[in-house]
């Protein structure tokens, strides 16, 4: 599937590996949160980066003890009405300081990449026969923003300026 | 950042550069939104949630588009424009609502991105007037005018206005998500029936500050909000609130839309588990992120600064003279007209309650005339009211008779403010794709037979609240007397409850008994009244008041006794 990154498509270094199938040690790959609390044991001594995949109802501070293991991090959004991935974002990035890759998996739309980068995402992986112009417009159609975010760190003293993104 | 208006008029948050750019782009979005929607690229599930966010429904025969109106209050040039759109896109009329917005229930889709431009010309938009975002914050009518105020609300309600506007974490949440704030003595926002209520007060330095009552809410399971915070100082409004949205957007329901609004995450959780978790947040929130600068607040508030009253006497000879020669106008005075802070002023309040009318409903005729009043009469401001009549504000005592006759003659004069003619009725089915049951024809006849003014004062303060279906958009939970319409295999019955109460006091009402036809509904509302007036210890025991005394007995007893 498309991995849309800085309002482009781009390369996926990463794949996911399904519960059950065995985990490649050579190259990036992506586990479910459910593989990782049955068998952490397994990956001690793995060099090969390590992602983990959230399902929308597992918070942020269920992986927080264990987020030096991780260089990605994939929250999934089972419909895009379900915005509970924001908060988990957000939370990774503020409350438990991650600095590594989060991407947003599952049902997403263009329409929501802004409030995504916004809230600390860094990737989408965007649907088959996507509209990569949309992806594109989506970071630039906005430009005002009301409120601090992850993309800026300006204090609330300033309500209201223009988004550096696009 | 500011560019304050003319010093003839104030009270009105005005745009900057940053604010038109801001809502051009968004309506340039919408556009290409429904672009891709007509080429496939979103599927109608997609589109939903963003048409919605852009303030249009699909109703039952048309598309209604609902139009923001931040905290009720707007100028009288924004007034104008909402009364050319709907003479020239809908069919000569405007509905204003218990958010204090106004809807259009009769638009084509196709003409949307039209009307959206020409609301941009006035600085005004659709925008999170629906969807499960953060909705118009609501505040009291009276703000910046009521002798009671303690603290100005459209300050605080304008920062929320901005903080909510496209937030990046809070526009996917479990449901829609309503906020009020009042900041006078008297609660005329119904803070307790909001999912956040915040009572703006002050601390014996003087200092503003909120009390956080939270999960308030009517619908089908109605919650009276409960304090989560009695004082929150000002440079933490925005991070507790940011708290409280981030649990709520975390654990919130959202496997079942009856139980994802904030009430039913508070009672399942507990209000001590609920509070500790927004304590746990805010704690870690605060910080200069989210500080709210005291210079952003006094940048705002510029904006509300008092209009350039003149200095009056508070006891107005015209006045008088004009009450004791016109029994109509001093009923109205009476009823209508509340105290101002400035001396010489007063608060009108424009009935939009006719007998026998469409409560809400004001043609376009009606707004520009208006429009003219408040620019003649109240620095050409108003106020749209949750109980959807509107309000000038600011008006010399010594031209409340010269107001009250020009609107008198327009129909606009009806003198029913907190009386039983002051009917809240939703759209009903009528218009609406959820009703059970219409609430416009029932909220007309009762209107029609307690029409005469006299009769009305007498009986005094008394809310009816109808709601056509269990989602209660016209708050029938807390009406003095409240009506649901139900529909019983095909046929529209009407439950009578009593005793709610949407001031600080907050009551749900009580069910009086099994629910009657449209006609038995008006006969049992005068049953009910006949009781109260014959019950009442005196003139000054309200409805409500009698009610607690003597109970549903008597009440009972009248409207069922046939059975």
């Amino acid at each position: 599937m498309p991995l849309i990154e800085n309002g482009r498509i781009g390369e996926d270094a990463w794949s996911f590996i399904p519960d059950g199938e065995p985990v490649p040690n050579d190259r990036p790959v992506i586990i479910s949160f459910e593989r990782w609390q049955a068998e952490r044991d397994s990956f001690e001594g793995r060099n090969a980066r390590l992602g983990v995949r959230l399902k929308s109802g597992t918070l942020a501070g269920a992986i927080a003890a264990d987020l030096d293991r991780f260089s990605l991090v994939a929250v999934e959004f089972p419909k895009f009405r379900d915005g509970r991935g924001f908060s988990t974002a957000r939370e990774l990035r503020e409350r438990y300081g991650y600095t590594g890759e989060i991407r947003a998996v599952g049902h997403v739309i263009p329409d929501q990449y802004l409030y995504l980068v916004r809230t600390g995402f860094s990737s989408v992986e965007a649907p088959e026969g996507t509209n990569p112009e949309s992806w594109a417009n989506a970071l630039t159609e906005v430009t005002i923003a009301f409120q601090p975010s992850l993309d800026d760190t300006a204090p609330l003293s300033l309500l209201r300026r223009k988004l550096k993104v696009g | 950042m500011n560019h304050i208006a003319p010093g003839a008029r104030a009270g009105i948050y005005h745009y900057d550069e940053i604010d038109r750019q801001f809502v051009a782009e968004r309506v340039e979005q919408f556009r290409k939104q429904v672009d891709r929607r007509l080429s496939g690229e979103l599927t109608e599930e997609e589109f939903k949630p963003i048409r919605l966010m852009n303030g249009l429904y699909l109703q039952l025969h048309a598309y209604m588009l609902r139009i923001a109106v931040p905290y009720g209050v707007m100028s009288a040039t924004q007034l104008r424009k909402l009364s050319a759109i709907g003479r020239k896109y809908d069919r000569g009329y405007g509905h204003f609502t218990t958010r204090q917005n106004l809807q259009y229930n009769w638009i084509k889709l196709e003409d949307t991105p039209a009307i959206l431009h020409e609301l941009a010309e006035v600085d005004m938009h659709a925008l999170q007037t629906s969807g499960n975002c953060v909705r118009n914050v609501t505040t009291d009518p009276f703000v910046g005018a009521a002798r009671d105020e303690v603290v100005d609300g459209r300050v605080y309600a304008e920062i929320l206005r901005q903080w909510t506007t496209m937030h990046p974490e809070f526009t996917y949440l479990p449901r829609k998500f309503k906020i009020a704030i009042s900041g006078a003595e008297s609660d005329r926002a119904a803070v307790r029936i909001h999912d956040v209520g915040l009572l703006a007060r002050r601390n014996d330095k003087g200092e503003p500050g909120f009390s956080f009552y939270v999960g308030g809410g009517l619908g089908r399971s109605p919650f009276v909000g409960k304090l989560v915070r009695e004082w929150v100082a000002q440079e933490d409004f925005v991070a507790y609130l940011e708290a409280i949205l981030r649990v709520y957007n975390q654990y919130g329901r959202r496997d079942n839309i009856y139980k994802a609004r904030i009430k039913i995450l508070v009672h399942e959780l507990g209000l001590e588990k609920f509070t500790q978790e927004v304590e746990e947040e805010f704690a870690r929130l605060r910080g200069p992120k989210y500080r709210l600068d005291p210079e952003i607040v006094d940048g705002i508030r510029q904006h509300f600064a008092p209009p350039p009253f003149e200095e009056l006497p508070d006891h107005s000879e015209a006045l008088e003279r004009a009450r004791a020669s016109n029994p109509a106008f001093a009923n109205w005075l009476a009823v209508n007209v509340a105290e101002h802070k400035a001396p010489g002023y007063a608060i009108a309040t424009i009935s939009l309650k006719p007998a026998g009318g469409i409560p809400g409903d004001a043609t376009c005729d009606q707004m520009d005339l208006v429009a003219d009043l408040a620019e003649r009469y109240s620095f050409g401001e108003l106020r749209v009211t949750h109980v959807q009549n509107l309000v000038l504000a600011h008006v010399k005592k010594d031209e409340l008779y010269d107001l009250w006759k020009q609107l008198d003659a327009a129909g606009l004069g009806s003198a029913n403010a907190g009386l039983i003619g002051d009917i809240i009725a939703c759209p009903g089915l009528d218009y609406c794709a959820l009703a059970n049951a219409r609430s416009i024809p029932l909220a007309q006849a009762i209107s029609a037979r307690f029409a005469d003014p006299v009769r009305q004062r007498t009986i005094g303060e008394l809310g009816i609240k109808i709601s056509g279906c269990i989602n209660a958009c016209g708050h029938h939970h807390v009406g003095a007397i409240g009506i649901l319409g139900v529909d019983k295999k095909g046929t529209e019955y009407y439950q009578i409850t009593v005793g709610g109460d949407p001031t600080l006091t907050t009551a749900i009402g009580d069910i009086l008994g099994p629910a009657v036809t449209e006609t038995e509904a008006v006969d049992a509302i005068e049953a009910i009244v006949d009781v109260y007036l014959a019950n009442r210890s005196d003139e000054s025991e309200r409805f409500i008041d009698t009610l607690a005394r003597v109970g549903h007995a008597p009440f009972k007893e009248r409207i069922y006794a046939a059975d």
